[in-house]
């Protein structure tokens, strides 16, 4: 659906799976990494890649998260058996990395790289094109060199062969000019060819002929799958260090990928007492801007929308899931449920209420034990008939609801919501 | 007339939409109709999988209409040359190919996009090829938009009660333009609330990089002078609304500006939250929403404290610009009639039938729109009659008078082929002249008579495909077929069909060419070298000959006439002169009284198997 993060391992690995074809050969790389996870010790590793026990390691977690030798996650030149002690140490506990706090579950492993050198190099889509960024002074303290990096833009339709890249490289030694040259142009290739959004190599250098990046931060445009699918391999898009799906997101998330509809959600705080069940992308974000806006931040317990015309089977298994998790915890005291959205283009809102219809209907006893509060406000295709089953059912069920149209404003009821649950308290 | 470069629709646009989309199609009619349109908005559809091409039945108010369906982008283009939209609903794997065939065609100006999930780098590239063009690209991931009034993309809208709801029906002062396609209606009907409405409205789509930006669509309607005052909804992500600013602080935009940026309940979230849009996602402060919206109130524009005042501060700004004599009372004009009657679910329900070579409802009945005393007191032939009928034209008289010729040379060809045989028998048996005539025209297949539509068939595409006559005969040799139209039981080289040199004289007299003839001509040298009783027949000379009619005519094209003979029009000639003959021989056996017809036994062979061989499968006790 967008761009999104893979890990270290994982954008060297398609490096050294298509460096040669897109360098007709000039670039040798020769992709020695390894990702120890839960599942996949160092040991099982090491047969399959003897390098692990003959050559002094760089060890660190491979989980979408930068500058982890500041935050000591880093160990370098070290034996295979430091290695595999360090990583035990720290597998499967939990750090805090700037503000966010996640387990490390995955770890890069590769040869240590002695640096005599430390380049940056990166590929960056805009609009109009592409930014190659590149500098002799590369490593940790790149932001800070920021005036030693040299830019190039090339536009969409260009062709890199027929780009000047000589501005660029003048910090390079005139015997590497070449050298430099084929990697940029080839790394182009692949971030072009292979659907990059974004890839970065800080810092990297030569040895022997061999292109070695140390660090590398790749973002892939996963909507390309259905392009790149073969040549990406298996491919995992990891969610952000410290975001661990839950169950209940990674069924929705499961149902998402199945579904020419749109089902998003995450729990933004468990013991939340605003929840909100949202039909469209856009509607959806203002629906959470409002409960923040309101100084309810703190109480939204999630994000989520439904959109593109779903199936009631998908809107039932939506609100199934949402309504088991609102209701688990008992304790949380007085709670509200927004069924809010626009007024929908295509939408069909009977249709899709009559999922929410089933899902109340399976938790009606729970919503009432708990005292929950529903408010309703949808507009769209045949939303008259929608909002009149939805407040029959709220009446049959003798649930809490109040049921509103496209003539009252969209989040209103959130103002309502909120003023509810604030003389609740 | 020559639109304003800022008017990308007005109220004689017309559009081609990618994708067999009829509910969208109906609710962009719906909009027409409500709005007074003289012409429908739709004027082609393309369905890419030719499954259903033909006709599509929608309804532009009460009333059932046909638009065409091709199943190529290139044909509907090169018949509506008027049309310069073109909607894209094909999918996300398909978008791009559509897009850029789109875009390269002259005559389209402006190019919508509805999928989600195309690659970022397909529509960059759309992009770079739009703006080298000079077009206009909307989404992708949007719903589109409309001009209330004038014209209305797809979906955008929704349904007919929002229309209504809104005023879709007539302009107003407002330009709106947001990212999300699903806020379009929610805003729209807002403003309609807080103002006069809608001037034009627009979601560029939700994704990082959309086809045309906010900035684009704003500055468009600062240069439009029925545009008073304008709103924007941006989003969290991206640095559209920068430029927003930016224009303002130039002086590009003097227009009122009402600007909120959603997604300010980020802050609050622990770590990055990936909304339903795909551009929607900070990367940076400068990215956030509360940043956007500090820059834009900072440049000049109106930004509500939450979503929640947008209405308000709507108002506010209409009111003021109504003040000062800016904005002028309109006089209020409804939308166009509804007949009285109207009830969606009972008027549109959809025939089941169409009909459209003739119409019995009106005063006068009508072949193809031509009335029957017309047909009469012009003195129409039984060709004309068949030429209305048939292929819905009055084909040049040539034409009639060669299906006249066939359906006379075709009209009966003794008492013992298989059509006449089945008639008698029936006749005999003593049913009626229906059944008899029936039980005559069910044996007319690929074995009698059938040979029109097979001979018209592969000498056509042996023709197309640039065979020698020698190639030809011996690829089906190769393939163990028989020439379909070659060869006659008793007539021969040196005891000529009559029937076929009629045919072939008629030809020389009245076609300037005849390629399909003179090949088949060449054909019959070849097989009658072989066996002299393989010559061109009559089924197949009437078959190939009509190809070359059809062609010299220069009324259609290469395909429409594979198609007139894959429907299996050539076998009509020979069913309807056919029939003739065996009414003929039904009245025959009436008159002469004839008795049942029974079958001589000894014209049977009768060669029964063994009983015990037969019953051994089955050992019971």
């Amino acid at each position: 659906m967008a761009q999104r993060g893979i890990r270290e391992y994982d954008a060297k690995r398609i490096l050294a799976n298509h460096i040669e074809r897109f360098s007709n050969g000039t670039v040798r790389y020769r992709g020695r990494v390894a990702l120890v996870t839960p599942d996949t010790g160092i040991e099982a590793l090491s047969e399959e890649k003897p390098w692990l026990k003959t050559e002094k390691l760089t060890v660190k977690p491979d989980q979408l998260f930068g500058k982890r030798g500041k935050h000591g996650l880093l160990a370098v030149n070290v034996t295979y058996d430091e290695a595999k002690k360090w990583i035990e140490e720290r597998m499967n506990t939990t750090v805090t990395v700037g503000k966010t706090s996640g387990k490390l579950t995955h770890f890069l492993v590769q040869p240590y790289i002695e640096l005599a050198k430390e380049y940056y190099l990166t590929f960056a889509g805009h609009r109009d094109g592409d930014y190659i960024h590149f500098s002799t002074a590369g490593g940790v303290d790149i932001e800070a060199n920021w005036d030693k990096v040299t830019t190039i833009n090339i536009p969409i339709d260009a062709k890199i062969a027929d780009v000047d890249l000589s501005p660029i490289l003048k910090g390079v030694s005139g015997s590497e000019k070449e050298q430099f040259k084929n990697l940029v142009t080839a790394l182009f290739h692949l971030y072009r060819e292979l659907q990059f959004g974004f890839l970065e190599f800080n810092p990297f250098t030569f040895k022997d002929g061999e292109f070695l990046p140390v660090d590398t931060v790749a973002r892939l445009d996963d909507t390309a799958h259905f392009i790149c699918s073969e040549a990406w391999g298996e491919i995992e898009f990891p969610v952000p260090f410290g975001r661990e799906l839950r169950l209940e997101e990674r069924y929705i998330k499961e149902l998402d990928e199945k579904s020419g509809a749109s089902l998003k959600l995450t729990i933004l705080n468990p013991r939340g007492r605003v929840w909100t069940m949202v039909a469209g992308g856009g509607a959806s974000v203002i629906y959470a801007d409002t409960v923040v806006d309101l100084a309810f931040g703190d109480e939204l317990a999630n994000y989520g929308e439904y959109s593109g015309d779903p199936s009631t089977d998908e809107t039932y298994e939506y609100a199934k899931t949402l309504l088991d998790l609102m209701t688990k915890d008992k304790s949380a005291g007085c709670k509200v449920l927004i069924i809010g959205g626009g007024i929908a283009n295509f939408t069909d809102v009977a249709k899709t209420f009559d999922g929410i219809i089933y899902a109340l209907e399976d938790y009606a006893e729970r919503l009432k034990e708990q005292g929950i509060k529903i408010y309703v406000r949808r507009g769209g295709p045949n939303y008259e008939v929608g909002l009149a089953k939805i407040r029959e059912v709220g009446r049959r069920l003798g649930l809490d609801m109040e049921v509103h149209g496209p003539d009252m404003h969209m989040t209103r009821v959130v103002n309502i919501a909120l003023e509810n649950l604030k003389g609740g308290m | 007339m020559v639109k304003p470069d800022y008017v990308l629709f007005d109220r004689d646009t017309t559009a081609i939409i990618f994708g067999n989309q009829q509910a969208a199609v109906q609710r962009m009619l719906d909009f027409d109709y409500l709005s007074g349109r003289e012409k429908p908005s739709v004027v082609a559809v393309i369905n890419p999988t030719g499954g259903n091409k033909g006709l599509m039945t929608v309804f532009f108010g009460g009333k059932e209409i046909l638009i065409p369906v091709y199943n190529t982008l290139g044909t509907a283009v090169e018949r509506h040359p008027e049309a310069d939209v073109v909607i894209n609903f094909a999918s996300f794997r398909s978008a791009y190919n559509v897009s850029i065939e789109a875009l390269n065609y002259p005559t389209i100006k402006t190019l919508v996009i509805i999928a989600e999930g195309i690659p970022e780098r397909q529509t960059r590239e759309l992009i770079a090829l739009s703006k080298k063009l000079g077009k206009w690209v909307i989404g992708p991931a949007t719903v589109g938009g409309f001009v209330p009034g004038a014209f209305k993309i797809g979906n955008a809208g929704g349904a007919m009660s929002n229309l209504l709801m809104s005023k879709l029906y007539r302009p107003g002062s407002v330009g709106f333009v947001s990212k999300s396609g699903g806020m379009l209606n929610e805003i729209t009907n807002m403003i309609s609330l807080n103002s006069d409405g809608v001037y034009e409205g627009i979601a560029t789509g939700g994704d990082k990089y959309p086809g045309t930006t906010l900035i684009e669509h704003l500055l468009r309607y600062e240069a439009n002078p029925s545009i008073k005052m304008m709103v924007v909804l941006g989003e969290v992500g991206g640095t559209e609304e920068y430029e927003i600013a930016d224009a303002l602080k130039a002086g590009k935009i003097t227009k009122p500006v009402i600007a909120w940026v959603s997604g300010t309940c980020v802050k609050v979230f622990p770590s990055e939250v990936q909304f339903g849009h795909a551009g929607a996602m900070a990367r940076g402060a400068a990215e956030t929403a509360d940043a956007k919206n500090a820059a834009l109130k900072e440049a000049g524009a109106y930004v509500p404290t939450s979503y929640d005042d947008l209405g308000e501060l709507i108002r506010r700004v209409y009111e003021d610009l109504k003040a000062t004599g800016e904005i002028e009372e309109k006089v209020e004009v409804g939308p166009q009639e509804i007949p009285a009657d109207y009830n969606p679910r009972t008027m549109r329900r959809p025939t089941n039938i169409m009909s459209t070579i003739s119409d019995d409802r009106g005063e006068e009945l009508l072949y193809a729109g031509v009335p029957i005393s017309k047909v009469i007191k012009e003195g129409y032939g039984v060709g004309d009659v068949i030429s209305l009928l048939w292929f819905k034209k009055r084909l040049p008289k040539y034409v009639t008078e060669f299906l006249e010729l066939a359906v006379k040379i075709t009209a009966d060809h003794g008492p013992c082929v298989s059509a006449a045989h089945n008639t008698i028998v029936t006749a005999t048996a003593g049913k009626d002249l229906t059944a008899a005539v029936a039980s005559g025209v069910l044996t007319i297949g690929p074995r009698f008579g059938g040979a029109i539509d097979d001979a018209a068939q592969y000498f056509k595409n042996a023709l197309d495909r640039g065979l020698t006559p020698k190639q030809f005969v011996d690829e089906m040799k190769a393939m163990g077929i028989n020439i379909p139209g070659i060869g006659h039981r008793v007539k021969s080289v040196q005891n000529p069909d009559m029937r076929v040199k009629l045919l072939e004289e008629w030809a020389s007299k009245n076609l300037p060419t005849h390629e399909m003839l003179d090949f088949a001509l060449e054909v019959e040298e070849l097989t009658t070298a072989k066996r002299n009783n393989l010559i061109l027949n009559v089924d197949g000379c009437i078959g190939i000959l009509f190809v070359d009619i059809l062609r010299s005519t220069g009324i259609y094209s290469e395909a429409e006439i594979d198609e007139i003979i894959a429907m299996g029009t050539l076998n009509g000639i020979f069913v309807l002169g056919r029939t003739i003959g065996m009414i003929g021989h039904y009245l025959d056996q009436k008159r002469l009284h004839a008795r049942l017809y029974r079958h001589p036994w000894d014209d049977v062979l009768y060669m029964l198997p063994r009983e015990d061989a037969v019953l051994k499968y089955r050992e019971e006790e």
